[in-house]
């Protein structure tokens, strides 16, 4: 990494020492995890500099929006609508939450028994390794799980300005109205940080452009019903992960183009791995980049991923914002309507979460099953019992797994993956 | 042709060879802090045409000798079936994990379970507190049977129950009865992992901890039906990987 990137870094306060172990850790694990991948599409050596340049390259592209006056938003959930932030010319990112960081300072805040998830977003605060969540000008917190909504009252006290965001937890016309007065406020706020009013056509350009993301996110994953699969589960993963930090248009491009090589591959029949290699469905908990630790064991144990059903994944891009609407309102039911279908495990009841499991199982032509949660995770892993039961009575071999970021149980993970993969061989 | 399988569990290493149906060869070792060496000891002066490689080192081995290698899971599974052809149940302790694994009708493996990530339930507990009590571990399970009564030890964690065990001998309670105790508490949490599968029909008790009397005795009791135990439970893995390996 050049000079310039570490004052930049050292402007935004990051702790340089720590934050150099974190990128060697965080470099080394990608060579080990995504590097060693046999058969790449020739397209993911796009993702592989956005990874090898995500605390640099992307964060200097923020650094001069901020100096040209735009305003960076940062977000921990699915539910904070990039379309309204878009419109009022600021950006939204995806914060960093998918790695252990300065343990011993996070559990000084939050029990131990907390997610993972949750302590790693702490983590790369108290722990100043975050150059995203440093940018941002605002972050977002939600209203999803008790834990985070608790950690939030925590985490205010440490951010330059946290605003948190309430969400409903069930799927009513009640609920709808909170998630409609909720974004409105929302909308309010941020037009409010960067002074910039959203107007019809801006919000129509702002829904037009997330939605092409999205639908080159489904391009993607259209193609991954092919046998055999033409990309690895681990890069179509990363490219989902991806989808929370980089430029929306510079995003949608590469996707776009990495679908046409495959379209090709998938027209000489290549794939990443044999036509009989056991085709997984993964469902559950969202992977914040660098939680890469059960694709991995997943795809290094004769299997393939074909479908998230998560988060940074199918539940998150699984719709697009209707941009019918001629006016404000019109536009804003339309993301309410959007955001609504998101079926996360806060939910109660969740059918629409089991019906999609099933779909995504039968369309991506998986042969099982892998229910991930992490541990400690209440709503996943409360609803991991019921989708299981659900699943084996359609005789869909499922495997449930309970595990979190530390590396302590790849010895076991993998030998209950590799059994599961045996069973549907 | 000769077929071989080797078991690379945390504690004990076994090879078992098979020849025309029949096992040839049967040798123990522990596994020690060098595995491959140990493993090396054992395969000297053995012969065979196939070899698969089962247990928790069997990755290491799969690098060092190019070796195909199975889950302990599957390995166990054809090994309890081919000692008994009706068995719909393997329950498998060893050293360091618990496992419960129910099989169609053809044997082949339809779902199972395993302990998480410590070694609460496992055998390793058990020798733990066998040296905890001043029990060997060979007689801890005949020793246990003797106890009247049967203490209720609440930690499951090793740890823990090591110093539930030692709050119980100061305060005089009868070491027996403690051991016995501590058998309980394995049996009601391999109890739990079986209604997870919905146990039925026969079931097979592997792994090391099958040669303990009184886990043997206390599962019949709390399943109300007769336990099956190999000759030598701790051969299934092994058995199991060379039955494959001629597959």
């Amino acid at each position: 990494m050049s000079e310039d990137y570490r004052s930049m870094w050292k402007d935004l306060g990051l702790d340089l020492t720590a934050h150099d172990a974190l990128l060697a850790v965080l470099g080394k694990g990608y060579q080990d995890i995504y590097l060693s991948q046999k058969n790449r599409p020739e397209g993911m050596a796009y993702f592989d500099f956005v990874m090898s340049e995500v605390h640099g390259l992307r964060i200097k592209e923020l650094v001069d929006e901020k100096q040209a006056g735009r305003k960076i938003i940062g977000s921990y959930c699915v539910f904070v609508p990039e379309e309204i932030v878009l419109a009022a010319n600021a950006t939204l990112v995806g914060l960093c939450s998918g790695a252990d960081f300065a343990v011993e300072e996070v559990e000084k805040l939050l029990p131990r028994n907390t997610c993972a998830l949750i302590k790693s977003s702490f983590g790369f605060k108290l722990g100043k390794v975050c150059p995203y969540l440093e940018s941002a000008d605002m972050v977002v917190g939600e209203n999803t799980c008790d834990g985070k909504k608790k950690a939030y009252e925590t985490l205010n006290a440490l951010v330059k300005k946290l605003y948190v965001m309430d969400l409903p937890q069930v799927k009513s016309e009640q609920g709808k109205a909170l998630l409609k007065a909720e974004y409105n406020r929302f909308k309010t706020e941020v037009e409010k940080l960067t002074g910039v009013p959203i107007t019809v056509a801006s919000l129509k350009q702002a829904i037009q452009t997330v939605n092409a993301k999205r639908a080159a996110i489904h391009r993607l994953s259209s193609l991954r019903k092919a046998n055999p699969s033409p990309i690895s589960g681990l890069d179509a993963l990363l490219a989902n992960q991806v989808f929370f930090y980089d430029n929306p248009a510079r995003f949608t491009e590469s996707v776009n183009k990495i679908c046409d090589e495959l379209e090709k591959r998938i027209a000489r029949k290549q794939g990443v791995s044999p036509e009989k290699t056991p085709r997984i469905l993964l469902s559950g908990c969202p992977m914040a980049v660098p939680n890469w630790k059960l694709p991995w064991i997943i795809e290094t144990s004769g299997a393939v991923i074909v479908g998230e059903e998560s988060c940074v994944g199918e539940r998150g891009t699984r719709n697009l914002t209707d941009n019918s609407g001629n006016t404000i309102d019109d536009l804003m039911n339309a993301i309410v309507d959007h955001y609504f279908k998101v079926d996360c495990a806060i939910f109660t009841p969740n059918p629409d979460r089991f019906n999609h499991i099933t779909e995504m199982f039968e369309t991506y032509k998986a042969d099982g099953v892998i229910h991930y949660s992490l541990q400690f995770c209440q709503p996943y892993l409360m609803e991991s019992m019921p989708v299981e039961k659900a699943l084996e009575e359609k005789n869909i071999p499922t495997l449930r797994i309970e595990t979190d970021y530390s590396m302590e149980d790849v010895g076991q993970l993998k030998t209950r993956v590799e059994a599961f993969v045996e069973q549907l061989k | 042709m000769k077929c071989a399988g080797i078991d690379i569990g945390s504690r004990t290493i076994e090879l078992v060879v098979i020849e025309a149906g029949n096992i040839v060869e049967c040798r123990q070792i522990d596994t020690g802090y060098d595995p491959i060496s140990q493993t090396r000891k054992l395969l000297n002066g053995i012969s065979h045409d196939r070899i698969i490689a089962t247990g928790y080192g069997r990755g290491l081995f799969e690098i060092a000798f190019d070796s195909a290698t199975v889950t302990e899971i599957k390995a166990h599974a054809r090994g309890a079936r081919a000692f008994f052809p009706n068995a719909q149940t393997v329950l498998d302790i060893g050293g360091q994990d618990s496992k419960v694994i129910a099989l169609d009708k053809n044997g082949k493996v339809k779902k199972f379970e395993m302990n998480d990530r410590c070694a609460a339930g496992t055998g390793k507990f058990l020798e733990i507190m066998a040296r905890a009590l001043g029990f060997h571990i060979e007689e801890f399970g005949n020793e246990s049977l003797k106890a009247e009564k049967c203490l209720t030890i609440n930690s499951m964690c090793t740890v823990f129950a090591e110093s539930e065990v030692t709050s119980l001998i100061t305060k005089g309670e009868d070491r027996l009865e403690i051991a016995k105790g501590l058998h309980a508490s394995v049996v009601r949490r391999v109890i739990g992992m079986l209604k997870r599968i919905s146990v039925s029909g026969e079931i097979v008790f592997s792994g090391g901890v099958a040669k303990n009397k009184c886990m043997r005795e206390l599962l019949a009791e709390a399943l109300q039906q007769e336990i099956l135990v190999p000759e030598d439970p701790q051969m299934v893995g092994a058995f199991g990987a060379a039955l494959l390996a001629g597959e």
